[in-house]
């Protein structure tokens, strides 16, 4: 399995480590809960309004934006792997034409302002 | 006695253990996993001292690069410092908010731990010294040879999302949750140019197994890939959540954002994944960039200098910390999209095209190393001249729009300092 | 019963199962959680077919880009504060859908056995993402173009209905 197996190995055994701290400090930290310790933090006044606030609609974007991307390195990644192995012309030029479309895309992200953190 | 490959005093432990179990008669598909254990409680063993000796180093090198001494009571030198800050973190008293959402809120400082410690599966710490190994052929000092080794790393970044958004959310606080939407918007920028910058490695070397990716390097590819280095490492910083892109949890920001609510033990391991990160981040550079375990002298193992380049490059990351101020968030915002990005696709095409034109004329790194690094080296200096260049004139031109809008306020003259411009913007 | 089943029926158990209370939970948060559990399953399934690269890009592009887009979605909602409104979980054409779920299984396991898939026994050759970039410029370059022309239209497209929002409504706190 190309060392995957070695990755679920190491997920449980690395899960298994971090635990042994949170395991001792369970058994070893004191314990008083009270009611003005368990508030949510709200630099040290009352909580006041909805805790679940509404966000930007901008975060989103940057996501989205970030996605597009991503995809394309998904691409890029095996005609990358091949690139060395290339004979002619045409590989190089298809890449150049795929990566110009998405600068377009970035272009006119830029331009209309999708890019500003406002 | 068993035939010890190469002089490497780990894989001839490891060849010595492998041979022992096969005598007491356990068949190799045990063995393997047994030896696959036994490895991956190495890495995790490591990643954590490794985490404890970088926070002894990083308090020393902030102290003298703020001309103070640092920790020294605990132990010689304050070496025992990360014991007596471990001891501490346990012994505190671990608060859950009202109406947290307890799952949750418990498992994300576990998957963010592991999330970091993963990447460490990958990392190689020594070539392949070839021949037999107690029955199988040996295999290079690393936790796993992955043929897609580089990639494997930035699938696991993913998974570090995924813990913010969940500390973020199950905190039951406005502030942790803003916090976590703010770090998230900030990794998921920051990936786009270090997933360009690999796909550029990746391109020039041809292969995205890391034990290739070294020996590959006949020249260190710091030198021809210049440029691509510098945006992976910039991105890696942010990436890490380090200063100067730590707005997101800096404590005097929004209030250690998205961890706001974790004490003890829990608060730690958030800090441990971003410390093991960051020296993760350290290897890879290494690994990709600055030719891995190759060093002159034969007697020292590889993985010594190994760690010697990776703790440089660390050193580094810290010097750049401990210098820089906190940029602001528009500001980290933009630097990404409207600096790095195009940064990076640039370096992408003209790397591209070069290395064809190289390659055709005769010139390619198998056939010239030498020749093809120092003009790909030239080419890197001028896209960064270039890129230098533009950002100045970008900066000049905001620069001198704010000292106009600064001018036209009645009751401010316009000689006032620009950073009077930069309070509406930082209204936010 | 090889070590390599036990693991594959664990891991179609895991994402079956989270599937199913993805879709039943009344938390959409807790929902979106269990998605991206399921998406870890699929990627484990792809690791264990050996199709490494394909479970790599799984974990980024779903786990890393599309899970992280849905959870941003369910905050962008107002029901995304806390479990949903009590409303029933089962709508009145339960019934009717459970019926032609039922019906679906039973001919698609009649169906489906019938045909004769090219099942490949030999292994995964060691080159195979270098001979999938060859395929990239080679054979399959138009799909290649159109994809990039695809993602150019989703990020025109998101970005416009985006601004469009973000013009009417004052921008709120965040």
């Amino acid at each position: 399995m190309d060392g995957w197996a070695f990755v679920g190995i190491f997920v449980v055994v690395g899960a298994a480590l971090l635990s042994v701290p949170l395991i001792l400090a369970a058994l070893l930290a004191p314990r008083k809960p009270n009611p003005i310790k368990s508030e949510t933090y709200e630099c040290g006044i009352e909580t006041y309004g909805d805790t679940r606030v509404q966000f930007k609609a901008q975060y989103y974007v940057y996501a989205l934006m970030f996605a597009i991307f991503d995809i394309e390195t998904i691409f890029l990644l095996p005609w990358a792997i091949a690139y060395q192995g290339f004979r002619t012309i045409f590989p190089l030029l298809e890449m150049i034409v795929f990566i110009l479309i998405l600068v377009g895309g970035l272009a006119y992200a830029w331009r209309k302002g999708a890019l500003e953190w406002l | 006695m068993p035939q010890i490959p190469g002089n490497d005093i780990l894989i001839a432990l490891a060849t010595w253990l492998r041979q022992w179990l096969l005598t007491i008669g356990l068949d190799p598909a045990s063995i393997d996993i047994l030896m696959a254990v036994i490895r991956a409680l190495l890495l995790g063993t490591l990643a954590l001292l490794v985490f404890m000796l970088i926070t002894w180093l990083e308090r020393k090198v902030v102290a003298r690069i703020q001309d103070r001494i640092g920790p020294n009571l605990a132990g010689p030198w304050g070496l025992l410092q990360p014991i007596a800050d471990g001891i501490k973190a346990i012994t505190k008293e671990d608060t859950t908010p009202d109406g947290a959402d307890v799952t949750i809120f418990n498992a994300s400082p576990i998957v963010a731990g592991v999330a970091a410690l993963l990447v460490y599966a990958v990392i190689p710490f020594g070539p392949n010294p070839g021949g037999d190994c107690a029955g199988t052929p040996c295999g290079p000092l690393t936790g796993t040879d992955m043929s897609i080794g580089l990639f494997y790393i930035l699938a696991v970044g993913a998974v570090s999302l995924i813990a913010v958004l969940m500390a973020g959310w199950s905190s039951n606080n406005k502030y942790a949750l803003l916090g976590s939407f703010r770090a998230v918007a900030e990794l998921l920028s920051y990936e786009v140019p270090q997933v360009l910058s690999i796909t550029a490695m990746v391109m020039i070397a041809g292969t995205m197994n890391m034990t290739r990716l070294v020996e590959v390097q006949s020249v260190p590819f710091i030198f021809p890939l210049f440029v691509t280095a510098l945006v992976f490492f910039i991105s890696g910083i942010a990436e890490s959540g380090r200063s100067p892109f730590d707005l997101v949890e800096a404590e005097s920001e929004i209030v250690a954002g998205y961890h706001i609510e974790y004490s003890g033990m829990k608060f730690s391991l958030f800090f441990l994944g971003e410390f093991v990160h960051a020296f993760a981040v350290c290897a890879v550079v290494t690994t990709v960039f600055l030719n891995g375990w190759v060093g002159p002298f034969s007697f020292v193992p590889p993985w010594i200098w190994f760690f010697i380049k990776s703790f440089a490059v660390f050193f580094v990351m810290m010097w750049i910390k401990f210098t820089m101020p906190r940029f602001r968030i528009d500001q980290l915002m933009a630097f990404n999209w409207k600096f790095l990005v195009p940064v990076s696709l640039v370096n992408l095409l003209v790397l591209a095209v070069l290395d064809t034109v190289l390659r055709m004329m005769g010139l390619g790194r198998a056939a010239n190393p030498w020749v093809w690094g120092l003009i790909l080296f030239a080419a890197n200096l001028l896209m960064l001249f270039i890129a230098l260049w533009a950002l100045g004139r970008a900066a000049r031109r905001t620069r001198s729009t704010e000292r106009r809008i600064v001018a036209r306020m009645d009751d401010v003259t316009p000689a006032a300092p620009v950073t009077a411009a930069s309070a509406p913007a930082a209204g936010n | 019963m090889t070590l390599t089943h036990i693991i594959f029926i664990v891991f179609a158990a895991i994402t079956l199962l989270s599937a199913l209370f993805c879709v039943t939970t009344r938390n959409m948060f807790h929902a979106a959680l269990y998605l991206v559990i399921s998406l870890f399953g699929v990627a484990a399934t792809f690791a264990m077919l050996d199709a490494s690269f394909l479970a790599a890009a799984q974990l980024i592009v779903y786990v890393g880009a599309v899970a992280i887009l849905i959870i941003f979605a369910v905050m962008l909602t107002r029901g995304g504060a806390g479990s949903l409104p009590a409303k029933q979980q089962f709508n009145t054409q339960a019934g009717l859908a459970a019926v032609v779920t039922v019906v679906t299984l039973f001919i698609l396991l009649r169906v489906v056995p019938f045909f004769n898939y090219p099942v490949q026994v030999a292994a995964v050759p060691i080159d195979i993402v270098e001979q999938l970039g060859q395929a990239l410029v080679g054979d399959f370059v138009l799909p290649f173009e159109v994809a990039s022309v695809l993602l150019l239209a989703a990020l025109i497209g998101a970005i416009y209905i985006a601004r469009e929002r973000r013009k009417g409504e004052e921008v709120e706190e965040g």
